[in-house]
């Protein structure tokens, strides 16, 4: 052929098969190597969908519901589907201004058109009945069941704590958590958030491009059930805890009562306290914020665990344990009350031990403590006083003092035990001596305790020197066990036999005449044993603080009551801790002028 | 001689027109399993896509035949009266058609219609071949600019409906003009236009910053310009005789200065000229820009083909592109290739390749061997048109061509394209058939 052009066929065939081989090598590695678009495809059309678990419920130690789970509705949206409608009526219907109808719905579409987002969250169950009759004229919304958290009996919001949903920090430190979840924020939730929360399942869908289900994948196969979180059978007695509650009101203060037997806590009043259904609900951030700011008594502060207080009086029974144990002081030790070394009030002469803590004489436990601190180990008094401070602090911290007792809720207090480190760093290594912190004898100055500690000190008393770690988890699961560390016995290094003095003496401070507890009086039958306190409050009144354990032999309660601004111990946290004892004992109230005594006093704000 | 003349089937190339039955068969199957509804799973099923496209397929080979029983003559004769008679259409569309996907491109009732535009391309072709074969290739100016004009005026009335995919169409016809003796230095400086404007928008928001100061990629880019033509110069005058020397650094300083205003005028009409979504088009292919929302079509088709792997997911059983799940939009049209990639994996799409391949080499030998230069012409044209879409349709879906709505040739589902198509084709098939008839 005598055409001119005719090699320019080659370009062309070469350009058709260049581009047709370009096409197979682009195809090759797009469908046969790069695994990117797999993955992309599983991700538009397969849609991993996550079923939250139903929260453990949480009882008290008779079988009592404390904390349940109630249903909630959250309305979804999916902007794309929503079609022209009667915005007013809708506004109405779900009780949202015109507004707030506009600024949810740019939220929505700011977040995607097509998938559905929260327009309206926790709608209580019997208005979603009302709303959702009216919902299918209005395309686009659907509903979202969510389970919260429902208190039967407002009571224990301290220890029990409560939830909300997750933050963006706890999101990215634990990836069991999606946004909107719910986690323990405070209390046994949070401490127990493992086993309370369960195990979410997972449900495969095929889904379209508007985000409709389409089929289940696989006709289920990969999917698996959402396990509920585990029962929580807490030590708690609902109806003490609400009693302690409700004789706490107008109070500031706690109560803890422990079963010595077994470190269970039987209630944990701090007061004011508060009502835990405010923390559930679509005004849980309004409330809290109430609660938190502005309210100047801090009732969502755990006093229980948290506040720190001089002991007071109460602190010269581990003075006298100690001086026993070491053989400086013995039953019929006698020290004068000697006004100028540390002031007292007026009470008989001391003839032993025990008249000394039945008449809590300052005096005699300054001079008992030199005793404890000053054994003459060396020639230098400042050296004496380091090596008896160093023993002593030992011996204090057996009683679980100074130190965060292991409680089964976060955000505990220790308290504080001064050692040598502290006097160092405060006087001067070797400048100080026993008379530069005498203050420690009678429980002031430095010595810090948390009401649980001296609840806990109560139990050691009872039980003669042993406790168990008190805790709030009886058992996990209706048929569970109780954890672990609180089935460790922990000894005191008090030999037991010391204590029948002590038991003795505080018997005698509630049961004798002279004694600074007669308040806390029952009846023959039942034997309270208990020590008075007054806790030094340089902002105000002194606290009123009172630790007993009753019946005497074979105690069923040991107990702390400490009262703000109350003055004495023995004026008002006395007959509280009678009344708690008798109600848990007897299951009655002996002495109803008491009670009334108790109730119409106003301490937070006195008429 | 007369009984085999009257045989219509008598010498026509059966491996055309095989390959197009299969490809037909091949494309009907597909949209049968890409527009498959639950609940009307008959597949003549009038109301759905693959029942209507049975129907045109039907109404194409009745087409096909009849073309084949008309003498091959009347198309060369007739030419221009074809031509002339889409480009009237394509003049009543804009006034009388209707409104589809944003372009007065329509004439119909109901679920059927014809699109002019379809009809343009072989017109087109007739009238392109029907013009080279009768004059002496480019041997006056006023004959190119009359061969570019016949391939403008469509494109033109097309470009007003507006629809701009199948306007591009017409640039398929460029390689025929090239075959024709068009300077091939008019398709080089159009590769280097095109690359020029992609690596000028590639460093458009790109900065170099280096001792403190931040310099435009753009600049750089021009810089480097500078930099060849200093080079250049420096060549011509150690390599170059001194009488040529004058006239060479004309032309490379023409070059330099041409190449930059050209920069300039790329990205003037990048920023100025072309809408908001032709720019998100191009930027997403570049890779300059990532966007869920605009780059959704390719992101979707990319997947479902990519998630075919090598032997696809099964006939029907594709889970991104079909009508049950839409989550490849269009994907019984511009996106249908996605559905063969997903249910056929590589296995699948290659063959695809490789039969369309087939079919255009065979058009192209089939071109050659004609006697008839208005034939042959015919032919090239109707190979450059198939191969054209099927590089930007496949080339879309596989992210390495721009998304420009165009049909993939037998597989794509519509009516007016299938018989385009089949018109296209056809022609070619009977006036081959004829060729030893034509006298040299």
């Amino acid at each position: 052929m005598n055409q001119p052009y005719a090699n320019r066929k080659y370009i062309i065939l070469l350009v058709f098969i260049s581009v047709g081989l370009i096409f197979v090598v682009r195809l090759f590695y797009l469908q046969g190597i790069d695994d990117k678009w797999k993955i992309a495809a599983h991700e538009i059309s397969e849609n991993k969908q996550r079923i939250r678990p139903e929260r453990g419920e949480i009882y008290d130690r008779n079988g009592a519901l404390l904390v349940a789970n109630v249903p909630v509705y959250d309305l979804l949206v999916t902007p794309g589907l929503v079609k022209e409608m009667d915005t007013l009526s809708f506004c109405e219907l779900v009780g949202i201004t015109k507004e707030g109808f506009m600024t949810r719905m740019a939220k929505a579409k700011h977040y995607t058109r097509w998938k559905a987002s929260a327009f309206e969250k926790q709608i209580p169950a019997e208005e979603h009945a009302r709303i959702r009759e009216q919902l299918y004229k209005y395309p686009g919304f659907e509903w979202d069941l969510r389970i919260l958290r429902g208190y039967p009996d407002p009571i224990g919001p301290h220890a029990l704590g409560y939830i909300g949903e997750v933050n963006q920090a706890q999101l990215d430190a634990d990836n069991f958590y999606r946004r909107g979840d719910y986690i323990g924020i405070n209390g046994i939730e949070k401490y127990y958030e493992n086993q309370l929360r369960g195990q979410p399942g997972v449900r495969y869908i095929l889904r379209d491009a508007f985000n409709n289900e389409v089929i289940s994948y696989k006709e289920g196969r990969y999917d698996t059930m959402a396990i509920p979180g585990t029962d929580l059978y807490t030590t708690l007695d609902a109806g003490l805890q609400a009693y302690g509650e409700w004789l706490m009101e107008n109070k500031k203060g706690s109560i803890v009562a422990i079963e010595p037997a077994t470190g269970e806590i039987l209630a944990m009043v701090s007061s004011p306290t508060y009502d835990p259904n405010l923390l559930i609900g679509r005004d849980r951030s309004r409330n809290y914020a109430a609660l938190a700011q502005n309210d100047s008594l801090r009732p969502l502060f755990n006093r229980a665990t948290m506040a720190p207080y001089p002991p007071g009086s109460i602190f010269k029974l581990v003075q006298a344990l100690i001086g026993l144990q070491d053989g400086v002081l013995f039953e019929n030790s006698r020290f004068p009350c000697n006004k100028a070394l540390v002031g007292c009030h007026d009470h008989s002469h001391s003839k032993s031990i025990i008249q000394a803590i039945q008449h809590s004489c300052n005096p005699y436990f300054y001079s008992a403590t030199q005793k404890v601190i000053n054994k003459g180990r060396s020639k230098s008094i400042f050296k004496d006083t380091e090596m008896g401070l160093a023993g002593w602090k030992t011996q204090v911290q057996s009683f679980g003092l100074g130190r965060r007792l292991q409680i089964d809720l976060p955000n505990i207090k220790g308290g504080y035990i001064p050692g040598v480190d502290f006097y160092d760093r405060m006087y001067g290594k070797g400048r100080w001596a026993y008379s530069t912190i005498r203050s420690i004898s009678i429980g002031q100055g430095e010595v810090q305790v948390i009401p649980i500690q001296m609840a806990n000190l109560a139990a050691i008393v009872a039980n003669e020197g042993w406790y168990y770690t008190p805790h709030l988890a009886k058992k996990i699961a209706r048929n569970g066990n109780k954890p672990e560390p609180f089935r460790i016995r922990h000894t005191t290094t008090i030999d037991p036999k010391y204590f029948l003095m002590v038991k003795e003496a505080m018997r005698r401070v509630v049961q004798e005449p002279g004694g600074t507890a007669r308040l806390a009086r029952i009846n023959a039958a039942t034997i309270v044993c208990g020590k008075t306190g007054t806790a030094q409050n340089p902002h105000g009144k002194d606290h009123s603080v009172f630790i007993a354990f009753a019946p005497m032999d074979h105690p069923r309660i040991a107990i702390a009551v400490f009262i703000e601004n109350a003055g004495f111990g023995g004026t008002y946290a006395a007959p509280v801790a009678s009344l708690m004892i008798d109600k848990y004992i007897n299951d009655t109230v002996s002495d109803p002028r008491k009670e009334k005594y108790i109730r119409e006093v106003n301490l937070i704000d006195p008429k | 001689m007369r009984s085999k003349t009257e045989n219509i089937f008598y010498n026509i190339d059966w491996s055309i027109t095989g390959l197009y039955i299969l490809l037909v068969l091949l494309g009907w199957l597909n949209l049968y399993s890409a527009s498959y509804n639950d609940e009307h799973p008959y597949i003549l099923d009038q109301s759905q896509e693959y029942g209507k496209q049975f129907t045109w397929i039907v109404v194409s080979f009745v087409l096909a035949i009849v073309i084949l029983v008309t003498e091959g003559g009347f198309y060369s004769t007739f030419a221009y009266y074809i031509y002339g008679l889409v480009s009237i259409m394509l003049i009543a569309v804009l006034l009388f058609g209707t409104v589809k996907n944003g372009a007065r491109s329509w004439f119909g009732v109901g679920g059927f219609g014809i699109q002019p535009s379809e009809f343009a391309k072989f017109a087109t072709a007739l009238a392109i071949s029907r013009y080279l074969s009768t004059r002496d290739r480019f041997a006056k100016s006023k004959y190119k600019l009359m061969a570019a004009g016949i391939i403008v005026l469509p494109a033109l009335l097309i470009l007003l409906q507006p629809d701009a995919g199948t306007v591009l169409v017409f640039f398929s016809f460029v390689f025929v003009l090239y075959l024709e003796g068009l300077s091939g230095n008019i398709l080089l400086l159009a590769l280097l236009g095109v690359v020029m404007s992609v690596v000028s928008l590639l460093l458009k928001d790109t900065t170099l910053e280096g001792f403190g100061v931040a310099i435009s990629g753009q600049i750089i880019l021009m810089g480097f310009l500078v930099l060849i033509g200093i080079a250049g110069g420096w060549v011509i005058r150690s390599y170059v005789y001194p009488r040529r020397r004058k006239r060479a650094y004309l032309n490379l300083m023409a070059s330099v200065g041409i190449s930059i205003g050209f920069i300039f005028v790329v990205n003037l009409s990048f920023t100025h000229l072309l809408k908001q979504h032709q720019r998100d088009r191009i930027e997403i292919l570049l890779g300059l820009k990532f966007d869920k929302d605009k780059g959704y079509n390719v992101h979707q088709a990319m997947a479902a083909i990519g998630s075919g792997g090598w032997t696809g997911k099964g006939y029907q059983k594709g889970t991104l592109s079909n009508n049950k799940f839409k989550h490849v939009p269009m994907q019984s049209t511009d996106f249908i290739f996605c559905s063969v990639g997903e249910e056929w994996g590589f296995m699948g799409t290659s063959v695809l390749i490789i039969l369309f391949l087939t079919l255009l080499i065979r058009l192209v030998m089939v071109a050659e061997r004609q006697r008839s230069k208005f034939t042959r012409l015919y032919g090239y044209s109707v190979a450059c048109i198939l191969f054209y879409h099927l590089m930007i349709n496949v080339g879309m879906t596989i992210g390495l061509a721009p998304v420009i709505g165009i049909p993939l040739p037998f597989f794509s589902y519509g009516g007016s394209s299938l018989l385009g198509f089949t018109i296209l084709l056809f022609i070619f098939v009977k006036l081959d058939s004829e060729r030893l008839e034509v006298l040299r």
